[in-house]
């Protein structure tokens, strides 16, 4: 297949698979397929019937409550608030990620759920009241109180655990979201042709592609 | 289920195929294509990249955000159905052993999502017991199987450079690509310490080869497959041909549970169970091929048991599951400062490593018999789920755009962080050769059957002195490049005796290879030198079952010329009226 061809595409069908199986078919294809692959749209990737099934079951179930997922809401803007670069985490969604992923890994479930009810009841002692209804100035006096695992009073470890998960949680929710890969700058996962390190990277960093690379290695010429 | 029955096939194939991975799809395309009347037998589904793959999906359109779930141990986007576990279908171990045994259930099996290295064995791969006494030698030379190399070179495309290493043979190659920045550092620090760093042997076109086939566009995702079949899967690059030609048909969801002989002892076909309705079938055939890969074609040896062959199929020599070996494995990574910080720009390049160490000691000057590669990665990667996680263990300690931070925080402060040490990562894997030992196998477990009332394997592998003493060399050795890279190790630094130096799990590295193993004497070997039954010479079996010993390569570009190799054969001998 013409390598320009099949990279258009791509790029026009999004999905693909229509176009390309025209340009690349086969003959008489002779398959006996009683095959458990079905493509659910609401899905986006290819998944196995078996992988459907699990994920119809996790995306149904609701594991925190309306009180815990404020409280995760407001934590995760204090983790990952707006700035001059990119928006907040809950403009990414991420509070519906970690509502997701719970379900999905299990093993983060107590540790979330506990530590939720161990800030609301800091919380609780120290203002009278729970995380969510705090002033924002006392929030950030409580997250502070366990956000610096090597400075937090040992008496606040647990909570440090618990925000050390959560900062886990939110920051690869932010860095996976479209806005967080664009603010981090990754420019791969499109069709393009592999020159080399950029010239001036190379001269930053005082390298140089040896004569022998340049001979041997695989040279395109851009379009 | 209603009434039990078996369905039988009435067309008479002239060879039966189990398996669409490298082994079973190379021999499909050679009998296929050749006028054969074939019949593939896949225990997964049907899988074609240019419909099946997750290329150029983002992490966002995964809900788990690319992590991996029990269907996708390699992630959400992986070319891979299943992995380490089967729903309903157990493997147990004996006396506390570990073996991983990694199963495909697709058309193509594990090539869809595999790494693409592709390196021939060398010359002393094939007799490692005249150099070093351990083991066997193979019954075939490098000489042997040196043509089918430069036909696969050529019929499926790899990159690379002829290099004139006497245990690394050239090659056919197509042009590799330029190194990535932090692969220019490593090259510069290892060449210091005398550590080769060659472009590696990728099975990945870097430029297009034939009309049926789209060359790379660097996305680096080769794992997810390729919709352009721009690399190396079985699936599209020799079953879809092979279906082409109208000689093959393709039985998907087809779990084989036995093979079939007559009383003259000879191999008549296939059971299987059809996962779909439950059925039983059986297909009748001239020839019986294994290319179910080295554990599953023992298992099925294993299980077709008759009076003829009480103990097994192929296996009057009793070594059928025996000599199970998997690449040894330890790895080490980190980061680095100097890339902290970094221009952006986007560095995908294919998917894999630009270059590699090839074995580069001699093991007679070491306490160990047997070598090692050493494969790298790092740089600007698509973010997945786990990125920015562990920041407090960072940001403390170096400092960001030069402030130094308190370790953990929050805010813009740690927006700032997360974008600072993106793209620094960087690390490296060994994978060598282990010794192939009669005292570590599979076997059938007596008391467990799977969903379908197959009995199951039991694995009893172990690790003895050498291959520990070469995980230590290892993490020795990436320790000398890291530290000339001027790289902060940031795991596998505390590898050491307590953890026979991070020597991954037997199986974990997924080269499982010697299970049927070929060689001269039937007394010794299950096959002979061309891949064929010693007690049956209409069965033949061309995936890793048959390797003698696996070098310190990794084993599919040899299961393709072996399998090539066994092909002609059969075409020939079916000519000879041999078989």
């Amino acid at each position: 297949m013409d390598r320009r061809k099949s990279i258009k595409a791509l790029l026009i069908t999004g999905a693909s698979a229509g176009v390309l199986v025209e340009a690349c078919k086969n003959a008489d294809k002779k398959i006996t397929d009683a095959s458990s692959v079905s493509a659910n749209p609401f899905l986006g990737p290819d998944r196995m019937a078996e992988e459907i099934k699990h994920y119809e079951k996790v995306a149904a179930e609701k594991f925190f409550d309306d009180h815990e997922m404020k409280t995760i809401r407001v934590l995760s803007d204090i983790i990952i608030p707006k700035d001059e670069v990119s928006g907040s985490a809950t403009e990414a969604k991420v509070p519906e990620f970690i509502e997701f992923i719970v379900n999905d890994m299990p093993e983060h479930q107590l540790p979330l759920r506990g530590g939720l009810r161990w800030l609301d009841m800091q919380c609780l002692n120290k203002y009278n009241h729970a995380f969510v209804d705090c002033t924002t100035q006392q929030q950030i006096e409580m997250v502070d109180a366990i956000a610096y695992p090597n400075k937090a009073k040992p008496e606040m470890s647990q909570g440090v655990a618990f925000f050390n998960k959560m900062r886990d949680l939110v920051v690869t929710g932010f860095y996976t979201s479209e806005m967080g890969v664009k603010d981090i700058g990754y420019m791969g996962n499109v069709p393009n042709q592999w020159n080399g390190v950029p010239d001036e990277v190379l001269k930053q960093y005082g390298l140089a592609y040896s004569e022998k690379e340049l001979k041997e290695c695989a040279h395109y010429d851009k379009a | 289920m209603g009434e039990l029955q078996i369905k039988k096939e009435t067309k008479q194939y002239d060879a039966i195929i189990i398996g669409s991975g490298a082994g079973g799809g190379m021999a499909a395309y050679v009998l296929a294509k050749a006028g054969l009347k074939v019949c593939m037998l896949e225990a997964g589904p049907n899988y074609d990249p240019a419909v099946n793959s997750d290329q150029l999906k983002n992490p966002w359109d995964s809900p788990r955000r690319g992590a991996s779930t029990k269907f996708r141990p390699f992630g959400d986007f992986d070319g891979c159905y299943w992995g380490w576990e089967i729903d309903g279908e157990p493997y147990t171990h004996a006396n506390g052993t570990k073996w991983e045994w990694w199963r495909a259930r697709m058309v193509g099996g594990r090539t869809n999502h595999w790494g693409r290295i592709s390196l021939r064995f060398g010359p002393k791969d094939f007799k490692r017991k005249s150099i070093d006494g351990l083991g066997d030698d193979w019954p075939i030379g490098y000489e042997d199987v040196k043509p089918y190399y430069d036909k696969i070179d050529q019929l499926i495309g790899v990159f690379g450079t002829n290099e004139g290493l006497p245990n690394d043979p050239d090659g056919i190659f197509l042009p590799p690509p330029k190194p990535r920045l932090h692969e220019l550092m490593l090259k510069k620090a290892a060449g210091g310490i005398n550590i080769p760093v060659i472009p590696s042997r990728l099975s990945i076109l870097t430029k297009p080869i034939n009309k049926d086939r789209g060359a790379c566009f660097f996305c680096a995702q080769c794992n997810r497959s390729c919709k352009v079949y721009g690399d190396f899967s079985s699936s599209s690059v020799l079953v879809k041909p092979a279906l082409a030609t109208g000689n093959l048909d393709l039985i998907t969801n087809a779990m084989a549970r036995e093979i079939l002989t007559g009383n003259d002892g000879l191999a008549t076909g296939v059971s299987y169970v059809n996962k779909t309705d439950m059925l039983e079938y059986q297909v009748k055939g001239r020839v019986v091929i294994l290319g179910a890969s080295a554990c599953e074609s023992a298992r099925l040896l294993l299980n077709s048991k008759s009076t003829r062959h009480p103990n097994g199929l192929a296996n009057s020599s009793n070594v059928v599951g025996k000599y199970l070996h998997d690449s040894t494995g330890a790895g080490m990574g980190g980061v680095l400062p100097q890339l902290f910080g970094r221009k952006r720009y986007n560095e995908d390049g294919v998917g894999g490593m630009h270059v590699y160490t090839p074995w580069w000691l001699d093991n007679k000057k070491l306490d160990f018999p047997r070598g090692y590669h050493i494969e790298y990665w790092g740089g600007m990667q698509q973010p997945a789920y786990g990125i920015g996680m562990g920041i407090q263990s960072q940001n403390g300690k170096f400092a960001v755009n030069g402030k130094t931070k308190e370790p953990g925080g929050y805010g813009a402060s740690l927006k700032e962080d997360v974008r600072f040490f993106y793209g620094a990562s960087f690390g490296m894997a060994g994978r060598g050769e282990a010794i192939a030992r009669a005292d570590s196998y599979c076997e059938i477990d007596p008391n467990v059957v799977d969903k379908y009332g197959i009995p199951v394997l039991r694995f009893n592998t172990t690790y003895t002195d050498y291959e520990i003493k070469q995980a230590k060399h290892m993490h020795e050795t990436f320790q000398e490049i890291m530290h000339q890279m001027g790289a902060i190790i940031t795991w596998g630094g505390d590898n050491g005796p307590q953890n026979n130096w991070g020597l991954a799990n037997p199986g974990n590295i997924i080269h499982e290879a010697g299970t049927v193993r070929m060689g001269n004497d039937p007394k010794t070997s299950a096959l002979n030198k061309w891949s064929q039954a010693h007690d049956c010479k209409n069965l033949f079996c061309v995936d890793g079952g048959q390797f003698v010993s696996q070098a310190d390569k990794n084993i599919t570009w040899t299961i393709l010329a072996l399998s090539m190799r066994a092909s002609e054969y059969i075409i020939d001998q079916m000519k000879k009226q041999n078989i």
